[in-house]
Protein backbone atom coordinates (compact mmCIF):
# COMPACT_ATOMS: atom_id res chain seq x y z
CA UNK A 1 0.00 0.00 0.00
CA UNK A 2 1.28 3.44 -0.87
CA UNK A 3 1.87 5.23 2.45
CA UNK A 4 0.77 8.50 0.83
CA UNK A 5 -2.81 7.24 1.03
CA UNK A 6 -2.61 6.64 4.78
CA UNK A 7 -4.12 9.36 6.97
CA UNK A 8 -1.48 11.37 8.89
CA UNK A 9 -2.42 9.86 12.27
CA UNK A 10 -1.82 6.34 10.93
CA UNK A 11 1.44 7.41 9.31
CA UNK A 12 2.67 8.89 12.59
CA UNK A 13 1.70 5.68 14.40
CA UNK A 14 3.44 3.54 11.78
CA UNK A 15 6.59 5.62 12.15
CA UNK A 16 6.43 5.31 15.95
CA UNK A 17 6.03 1.52 15.73
CA UNK A 18 8.67 1.05 13.04
CA UNK A 19 11.50 2.67 15.00
CA UNK A 20 13.17 0.64 17.76
CA UNK A 21 10.97 0.99 20.85
CA UNK A 22 12.12 2.93 23.89
CA UNK A 23 12.87 1.10 27.14
CA UNK A 24 9.97 2.70 28.99
CA UNK A 25 7.41 1.82 26.29
CA UNK A 26 8.77 -1.74 26.01
CA UNK A 27 8.83 -2.25 29.78
CA UNK A 28 5.27 -0.96 30.08
CA UNK A 29 4.12 -3.34 27.34
CA UNK A 30 5.78 -6.30 29.10
CA UNK A 31 3.96 -5.44 32.34
CA UNK A 32 0.71 -5.20 30.32
CA UNK A 33 1.35 -8.66 28.84
CA UNK A 34 2.04 -10.13 32.29
CA UNK A 35 -1.19 -8.68 33.70
CA UNK A 36 -3.16 -9.81 30.65
CA UNK A 37 -2.09 -13.40 31.36
CA UNK A 38 -2.94 -12.93 35.07
CA UNK A 39 -6.36 -11.58 34.09
CA UNK A 40 -6.83 -14.66 31.87
CA UNK A 41 -6.26 -16.80 34.97
CA UNK A 42 -2.68 -17.84 34.09
CA UNK A 43 0.81 -16.53 34.81
CA UNK A 44 3.74 -15.19 32.81
CA UNK A 45 6.50 -17.81 32.63
CA UNK A 46 7.96 -18.91 29.32
CA UNK A 47 10.47 -21.65 30.15
CA UNK A 48 7.84 -24.04 31.54
CA UNK A 49 6.91 -24.54 27.86
CA UNK A 50 10.08 -26.61 27.49
CA UNK A 51 8.84 -29.05 30.16
CA UNK A 52 5.40 -29.09 28.51
CA UNK A 53 6.96 -29.95 25.13
CA UNK A 54 8.97 -32.80 26.71
CA UNK A 55 5.72 -34.12 28.22
CA UNK A 56 3.74 -33.66 25.00
CA UNK A 57 6.20 -35.79 22.99
CA UNK A 58 5.71 -38.64 25.46
CA UNK A 59 8.83 -38.44 27.63
CA UNK A 60 6.60 -38.85 30.71
CA UNK A 61 6.70 -42.61 30.06
CA UNK A 62 10.43 -42.62 30.77
CA UNK A 63 10.91 -39.79 33.29
CA UNK A 64 8.30 -39.04 36.00
CA UNK A 65 9.07 -35.26 35.89
CA UNK A 66 7.36 -35.17 32.51
CA UNK A 67 4.41 -37.32 33.56
CA UNK A 68 1.73 -34.69 34.14
CA UNK A 69 -1.36 -33.34 32.41
CA UNK A 70 0.49 -31.23 29.86
CA UNK A 71 -2.78 -30.33 28.14
CA UNK A 72 -3.58 -28.04 31.07
CA UNK A 73 -0.53 -26.01 29.97
CA UNK A 74 -1.38 -25.89 26.29
CA UNK A 75 -2.50 -22.23 26.63
CA UNK A 76 1.23 -21.43 27.07
CA UNK A 77 2.12 -23.33 23.87
CA UNK A 78 -0.42 -21.15 22.07
CA UNK A 79 1.33 -18.12 23.62
CA UNK A 80 4.65 -19.54 22.31
CA UNK A 81 3.18 -19.89 18.81
CA UNK A 82 2.00 -16.29 19.08
CA UNK A 83 5.52 -15.18 20.04
CA UNK A 84 6.90 -16.76 16.84
CA UNK A 85 4.23 -14.98 14.76
CA UNK A 86 4.98 -11.73 16.62
CA UNK A 87 8.65 -12.00 15.67
CA UNK A 88 7.62 -12.53 12.03
CA UNK A 89 5.27 -9.51 12.06
CA UNK A 90 7.91 -7.29 13.71
CA UNK A 91 10.39 -8.18 10.98
CA UNK A 92 8.05 -8.08 7.97
CA UNK A 93 5.85 -5.11 8.79
CA UNK A 94 7.37 -3.08 11.64
CA UNK A 95 11.06 -2.74 10.77
CA UNK A 96 13.22 -0.60 8.58
CA UNK A 97 15.09 -2.98 6.25
CA UNK A 98 18.70 -3.41 7.32
CA UNK A 99 18.33 -1.46 10.57
CA UNK A 100 21.24 -2.21 12.92
CA UNK A 101 21.08 -2.24 16.73
CA UNK A 102 22.45 1.04 18.08
CA UNK A 103 24.55 -0.34 20.93
CA UNK A 104 27.01 1.74 22.92
CA UNK A 105 30.38 2.42 21.30
CA UNK A 106 32.11 0.88 24.35
CA UNK A 107 30.37 -2.44 23.60
CA UNK A 108 31.27 -2.21 19.89
CA UNK A 109 34.91 -1.76 20.91
CA UNK A 110 34.85 -4.65 23.42
CA UNK A 111 33.25 -6.97 20.87
CA UNK A 112 35.79 -5.98 18.21
CA UNK A 113 38.40 -7.37 20.61
CA UNK A 114 36.56 -10.71 20.35
CA UNK A 115 36.53 -10.52 16.55
CA UNK A 116 32.83 -9.66 16.40
CA UNK A 117 32.01 -6.78 14.06
CA UNK A 118 29.75 -3.80 14.78
CA UNK A 119 26.02 -4.59 14.37
CA UNK A 120 24.62 -4.66 10.83
CA UNK A 121 21.27 -6.12 11.98
CA UNK A 122 19.82 -7.46 15.23
CA UNK A 123 22.22 -10.40 15.47
CA UNK A 124 25.91 -11.01 14.73
CA UNK A 125 26.71 -13.15 11.68
CA UNK A 126 29.66 -14.51 13.66
CA UNK A 127 27.15 -16.51 15.74
CA UNK A 128 23.98 -16.86 13.66
CA UNK A 129 25.13 -16.68 10.03
CA UNK A 130 25.08 -19.95 8.06
CA UNK A 131 28.85 -20.08 7.88
CA UNK A 132 29.02 -20.10 11.69
CA UNK A 133 26.12 -22.54 12.09
CA UNK A 134 27.77 -25.12 9.80
CA UNK A 135 31.15 -24.91 11.51
CA UNK A 136 31.81 -27.26 14.43
CA UNK A 137 32.58 -24.43 16.83
CA UNK A 138 29.57 -22.37 15.77
CA UNK A 139 27.22 -25.34 16.09
CA UNK A 140 28.60 -26.24 19.53
CA UNK A 141 28.15 -22.64 20.74
CA UNK A 142 24.43 -22.78 19.85
CA UNK A 143 23.91 -26.33 21.12
CA UNK A 144 25.70 -25.85 24.45
CA UNK A 145 23.92 -22.54 24.98
CA UNK A 146 20.59 -24.30 24.45
CA UNK A 147 21.49 -27.09 26.88
CA UNK A 148 22.52 -24.58 29.57
CA UNK A 149 19.34 -22.53 29.07
CA UNK A 150 17.00 -25.53 29.17
CA UNK A 151 18.74 -27.22 32.11
CA UNK A 152 19.29 -24.03 34.10
CA UNK A 153 15.80 -22.60 33.75
CA UNK A 154 14.13 -25.78 34.95
CA UNK A 155 16.63 -26.26 37.79
CA UNK A 156 15.95 -22.65 38.85
CA UNK A 157 12.22 -23.16 38.17
CA UNK A 158 11.98 -20.13 35.92
CA UNK A 159 13.68 -17.79 33.48
CA UNK A 160 13.62 -14.05 32.88
CA UNK A 161 9.81 -13.92 32.60
CA UNK A 162 9.02 -16.21 35.54
CA UNK A 163 11.64 -14.90 37.96
CA UNK A 164 12.97 -11.48 36.87
CA UNK A 165 9.53 -10.11 35.86
CA UNK A 166 6.75 -12.14 37.56
CA UNK A 167 8.71 -13.21 40.65
CA UNK A 168 10.24 -9.82 41.44
CA UNK A 169 6.84 -8.16 40.86
CA UNK A 170 5.50 -10.42 43.60
CA UNK A 171 8.56 -9.59 45.79
CA UNK A 172 9.68 -13.23 45.88
CA UNK A 173 13.00 -13.82 47.62
CA UNK A 174 13.72 -16.99 45.55
CA UNK A 175 13.35 -14.96 42.36
CA UNK A 176 15.85 -12.43 43.64
CA UNK A 177 18.35 -15.26 44.30
CA UNK A 178 17.68 -16.65 40.81
CA UNK A 179 18.30 -13.23 39.20
CA UNK A 180 21.60 -12.96 41.12
CA UNK A 181 22.41 -16.36 39.63
CA UNK A 182 21.51 -15.14 36.11
CA UNK A 183 24.09 -12.39 36.53
CA UNK A 184 26.78 -14.60 38.06
CA UNK A 185 26.46 -16.94 35.07
CA UNK A 186 26.16 -14.10 32.57
CA UNK A 187 29.24 -12.30 33.87
CA UNK A 188 31.33 -15.49 33.94
CA UNK A 189 30.35 -16.20 30.33
CA UNK A 190 30.87 -12.61 29.16
CA UNK A 191 34.22 -11.91 30.81
CA UNK A 192 35.84 -15.33 31.28
CA UNK A 193 34.49 -17.80 28.72
CA UNK A 194 33.63 -15.72 25.62
CA UNK A 195 37.26 -14.51 25.34
CA UNK A 196 38.35 -18.17 25.30
CA UNK A 197 35.78 -19.14 22.65
CA UNK A 198 36.38 -16.16 20.36
CA UNK A 199 40.04 -15.51 21.02
CA UNK A 200 41.84 -14.17 17.99
CA UNK B 1 -12.01 -18.24 20.93
CA UNK B 2 -10.67 -19.86 24.09
CA UNK B 3 -7.18 -19.86 22.60
CA UNK B 4 -7.40 -16.62 20.66
CA UNK B 5 -6.59 -14.43 23.67
CA UNK B 6 -3.40 -16.35 24.35
CA UNK B 7 -2.41 -16.26 20.69
CA UNK B 8 -2.90 -12.48 20.54
CA UNK B 9 -1.04 -11.94 23.84
CA UNK B 10 1.78 -14.08 22.46
CA UNK B 11 1.88 -12.05 19.24
CA UNK B 12 2.08 -8.85 21.30
CA UNK B 13 4.90 -10.40 23.35
CA UNK B 14 6.83 -11.37 20.22
CA UNK B 15 6.48 -7.88 18.74
CA UNK B 16 7.56 -6.21 22.01
CA UNK B 17 10.58 -8.49 22.41
CA UNK B 18 11.68 -7.81 18.82
CA UNK B 19 10.98 -4.06 18.72
CA UNK B 20 12.61 -3.48 22.13
CA UNK B 21 15.67 -5.29 20.70
CA UNK B 22 15.66 -7.53 23.80
CA UNK B 23 16.06 -10.48 21.38
CA UNK B 24 19.42 -9.12 20.21
CA UNK B 25 22.68 -10.77 21.26
CA UNK B 26 24.27 -7.32 21.06
CA UNK B 27 21.82 -5.87 23.62
CA UNK B 28 22.46 -8.73 26.05
CA UNK B 29 26.23 -8.25 25.73
CA UNK B 30 25.78 -4.53 26.35
CA UNK B 31 23.74 -5.38 29.47
CA UNK B 32 26.24 -7.86 30.93
CA UNK B 33 29.03 -5.33 30.27
CA UNK B 34 27.00 -2.61 32.08
CA UNK B 35 27.52 -0.29 29.11
CA UNK B 36 23.96 0.91 28.57
CA UNK B 37 20.76 1.48 30.51
CA UNK B 38 18.46 0.04 27.81
CA UNK B 39 17.89 -3.53 29.11
CA UNK B 40 17.86 -2.38 32.75
CA UNK B 41 15.27 0.24 31.78
CA UNK B 42 13.04 -2.39 30.13
CA UNK B 43 13.21 -4.89 33.00
CA UNK B 44 13.12 -2.13 35.65
CA UNK B 45 9.99 -0.53 34.16
CA UNK B 46 8.23 -3.92 33.89
CA UNK B 47 9.12 -4.83 37.49
CA UNK B 48 8.16 -1.40 38.90
CA UNK B 49 4.74 -1.53 37.19
CA UNK B 50 4.50 -5.21 38.16
CA UNK B 51 5.03 -4.49 41.86
CA UNK B 52 2.41 -1.72 41.76
CA UNK B 53 -0.06 -3.89 39.82
CA UNK B 54 0.32 -6.93 42.10
CA UNK B 55 -0.15 -4.69 45.17
CA UNK B 56 -3.31 -3.16 43.65
CA UNK B 57 -4.74 -6.59 42.74
CA UNK B 58 -4.18 -7.72 46.34
CA UNK B 59 -5.48 -4.49 47.91
CA UNK B 60 -8.70 -4.41 45.89
CA UNK B 61 -9.17 -8.19 45.51
CA UNK B 62 -9.38 -7.83 41.76
CA UNK B 63 -10.84 -10.94 40.06
CA UNK B 64 -9.83 -12.56 36.81
CA UNK B 65 -12.05 -12.60 33.68
CA UNK B 66 -14.10 -15.52 35.01
CA UNK B 67 -14.63 -13.84 38.37
CA UNK B 68 -12.16 -16.08 40.23
CA UNK B 69 -9.85 -14.52 42.82
CA UNK B 70 -6.30 -13.97 41.55
CA UNK B 71 -3.66 -15.94 43.44
CA UNK B 72 0.04 -15.25 43.13
CA UNK B 73 1.72 -18.58 43.75
CA UNK B 74 4.61 -18.05 46.21
CA UNK B 75 7.85 -19.65 44.98
CA UNK B 76 8.99 -22.71 46.88
CA UNK B 77 11.54 -21.79 49.58
CA UNK B 78 15.06 -22.92 48.75
CA UNK B 79 18.45 -21.46 47.99
CA UNK B 80 20.67 -23.91 46.12
CA UNK B 81 18.37 -24.59 43.19
CA UNK B 82 17.80 -20.91 42.47
CA UNK B 83 21.43 -19.90 42.68
CA UNK B 84 22.83 -22.95 40.85
CA UNK B 85 20.05 -23.14 38.27
CA UNK B 86 20.13 -19.39 37.77
CA UNK B 87 23.90 -19.42 37.22
CA UNK B 88 23.67 -22.25 34.67
CA UNK B 89 20.91 -20.40 32.81
CA UNK B 90 22.94 -17.15 32.94
CA UNK B 91 25.87 -18.90 31.23
CA UNK B 92 23.60 -19.93 28.37
CA UNK B 93 21.84 -16.56 28.19
CA UNK B 94 25.09 -14.64 27.73
CA UNK B 95 26.36 -17.17 25.17
CA UNK B 96 23.51 -17.09 22.63
CA UNK B 97 22.05 -13.82 23.91
CA UNK B 98 18.58 -15.31 24.22
CA UNK B 99 16.38 -16.46 27.06
CA UNK B 100 13.56 -18.92 26.23
CA UNK B 101 11.03 -16.32 24.97
CA UNK B 102 13.45 -14.51 22.66
CA UNK B 103 14.70 -17.86 21.26
CA UNK B 104 11.35 -18.47 19.58
CA UNK B 105 10.81 -14.79 18.71
CA UNK B 106 14.16 -14.91 16.87
CA UNK B 107 12.97 -17.95 14.90
CA UNK B 108 9.88 -16.03 13.78
CA UNK B 109 12.05 -13.03 12.96
CA UNK B 110 14.04 -15.18 10.55
CA UNK B 111 17.16 -16.07 12.56
CA UNK B 112 16.75 -19.78 11.91
CA UNK B 113 20.01 -20.70 13.67
CA UNK B 114 17.97 -20.26 16.88
CA UNK B 115 16.12 -23.48 15.98
CA UNK B 116 19.28 -25.29 17.12
CA UNK B 117 19.26 -23.41 20.43
CA UNK B 118 15.55 -24.23 20.84
CA UNK B 119 15.98 -27.96 20.20
CA UNK B 120 18.89 -28.18 22.62
CA UNK B 121 17.01 -26.13 25.23
CA UNK B 122 14.35 -28.84 25.18
CA UNK B 123 17.12 -31.43 25.51
CA UNK B 124 18.53 -29.47 28.48
CA UNK B 125 15.16 -29.47 30.21
CA UNK B 126 14.93 -33.23 29.56
CA UNK B 127 18.38 -33.72 31.15
CA UNK B 128 17.23 -31.76 34.20
CA UNK B 129 14.16 -33.98 34.52
CA UNK B 130 16.33 -37.08 34.14
CA UNK B 131 18.91 -36.07 36.80
CA UNK B 132 16.50 -34.13 39.03
CA UNK B 133 16.64 -36.52 41.99
CA UNK B 134 20.44 -36.56 42.03
CA UNK B 135 20.76 -32.76 42.14
CA UNK B 136 20.83 -30.65 45.31
CA UNK B 137 17.73 -28.45 45.60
Amino acid sequence: MNPVFLPPQLLAMKEFLTQPWSWWFSGTMIAAIMFSLVYFGQSFGFSSNLRTICAAVGLGKKVPFFDFDWRSKSWNLVFLLGAVIGGFIAHQFLSEPGAAVQISSATVEDLAGLGIGAPTSLQPDELFGWEAVFSLKGFLVLAVSGLLIGFGTRYAAGCTSGHAISGLSNLQWPSFIAVIGFFIGGLIMTFLILPLIFKQ
Amino acid sequence: MKWMKFLLTGIAFGIVMAKSEAISWFRIQEMFRFQAFHMYGIIGTAVLLGVIGVALIRRYNIKDFQGNPIHFQPKERSFVRYLAGGTIFGLGWALSGACPGPIVVNIGYGFFAMIIVFIFANAGTFLYGFFKDKLPH
